[in-house]
């Protein structure tokens, strides 16, 4: 039977990779190898899941380098011969060994006003949104994201610029500036702009590269950056 | 999460963008506005200079060859003065992101330092073009 | 934990990189472009030896390196725009590819001419 050699991050800020010898399988994910160490080598490995088929985001890990799910990474599409490095998510503060601390991820959320801000109330009719519309098809690409954190971890204006909103959070106000029912579009354009906003993107791609849902929020502050220096040039931030 | 973490403003909700470099965060915005108009007119003019530069090569590039196709000319002057001014907005603005996100130079003097640049390029430049037509 | 080159290795992070550089480049080389031009305010006769101080092959090397970094910056700097303004579709990851072809078009027909 072939042996993994799975190089683990144990620690916080400050530790070291342990390796630890697991069994390869044939079918087998990143996440499997991890709950194999867990249960059978070391107890005290800290690590997230939750569902394990795809559809919570809680595993995503650092894995060989990348930013990825690990419950949907199988291990003869990442392993370099039988060797496997996992590490927490980067641009997050490491709470213990394979565990980040998400709060900042979140707040940048908020931040960016990416939460809906009702403009009816139960007494007015239902919104009336034609799915084809060119908002709705724009809200529509961005609206499956599950906050996971793999496009704020690949992202090096995170890394380089700790203000930066990221591209999730970028992204979800995208898709709410795209919502005819959201009644603070011009509260929202001003909270993204600017270098800590969608101003600060490069479009290095990182995001839309690594999302496992495949959104693309290079292309949803691309748009925000039209609508805010729409807004500005207009005298309405 | 009650008592969440977002700044109430009477509405709930937070909008007072953090800027990063003692810029109000509308001052970034249109620092970028300018970045992409300047870089939309550098395209044009960047493709007239390597064409220049190509028909230049081609034709004689000595002190007399060059001056004698630039001195008097008043729309390559016009051309050259578009030209630096462009390039007086455009470098700065890239140069001061660079310090930003790779020396961490975060502070006012960065802007001032920016500044600086600008006018530098400015000057030299229209002294270049000058130099050239007169 | 940080990122290393294991999660910039893709075409658009290249791209990236190269865009910032040459701009980097161009930004230091101007002022002595500027400062060489404005010599021409001491007569044809001082812009004639620089002139043919650049005729030495290093310089005339660093010359297409410089045409070559310029070409890259205008062609990356569209392919931004387009990326930044026009609606986005897929294809505009092949964006990448045409600026980098533009480029080196761009490149070799200034070493050609000399």
């Amino acid at each position: 039977m072939d042996m993994l050699q799975v190089s683990v991050w144990r620690g916080a800020a400050s530790g070291g990779y342990r390796t630890y010898e697991v069994p390869r399988q044939d079918s087998q994910s990143v996440l499997d190898v991890v709950t194999y160490i867990q249960r059978n080598i070391d107890p005290t490995l800290s690590y997230r899941f939750a569902c394990r088929v795809g559809m919570c985001g809680a595993c995503a890990m650092t894995v060989n380098g990348v930013a990825r799910w690990t419950c949907r990474t199988h291990v003869a599409k990442v392993a370099k011969g039988n060797a496997i490095e996992i590490a927490p998510l980067a641009n997050l503060p490491v709470v213990k060994d394979l565990v980040t601390d998400m709060r900042g991820f979140f707040d940048k959320w908020a931040r960016a006003l990416g939460r809906f801000v009702p403009s009816a109330t139960r007494k007015d009719a239902f919104a009336r949104v034609a799915s084809d519309s060119p908002g709705r098809v724009a809200a529509d690409a961005g609206i499956e994201c599950i906050g996971c954190g793999v496009c704020y971890a690949s992202c090096d204006v995170v890394s380089w610029n700790p203000d930066y909103l990221g591209p999730a959070a970028l992204n979800r106000a995208w898709t709410l500036v795209n919502d005819v029912r959201d009644g603070a579009r011009r509260e929202r354009l001003v909270a993204v702009a600017g270098d800590a906003g969608c101003h600060a993107c490069h479009t290095h791609l990182s995001c839309s590269e690594r999302c496992p849902k495949s959104i693309a929020p290079t292309a949803a502050i691309a748009g925000l950056k039209r609508a805010v220096a729409l807004a500005a040039w207009k005298g309405e931030l | 999460m009650e008592g969440g973490t977002v700044s109430s403003t009477g509405q709930g909700f937070a909008a007072e963008p953090v800027a990063v470099s003692n810029l109000s965060a509308k001052a970034e915005v249109w620092l970028w506005i300018a970045q992409r108009a300047s870089a939309a007119l550098l395209a044009l003019c960047v493709l007239v200079h390597l064409v220049t530069i190509i028909y230049a090569v081609r034709h004689g590039l000595s002190g007399a060859a060059i001056l004698e196709r630039t001195r008097g000319n008043a729309a390559g002057l016009a051309f050259y003065v578009v030209y630096v001014l462009a390039i007086a907005v455009h470098a700065p603005i890239g140069l001061r992101t660079l310090c930003q996100e790779w020396l961490a130079w975060r502070s006012a003097s960065l802007n001032w330092f920016v500044a600086a640049v600008a006018v530098a390029l400015f000057v030299f430049g229209l002294r270049a073009a000058w130099a050239v037509f007169a | 934990m940080r990122n290393d080159y294991r999660a910039r290795n893709h075409p658009a992070w290249w791209a990236f990189l190269l865009h910032r550089l040459s701009g980097l480049a161009l930004s230091v080389f101007l002022p002595f472009h500027f400062w060489a031009i404005g010599q021409a305010l001491q007569g044809e006769a001082r812009l004639d030896s620089l002139l043919r101080w650049t005729e030495q092959p290093l310089v005339k090397f660093a010359e297409i390196m410089l045409v070559l970094l310029l070409a890259a910056h205008l062609t990356g700097g569209l392919r931004l725009l387009a990326l930044e303004f026009l609606p986005w579709r897929d294809w505009q990851k092949g964006l990448l590819a045409w600026a980098v072809g533009a480029a080196l078009t761009a490149g070799l027909a200034f070493a050609l001419a000399l």
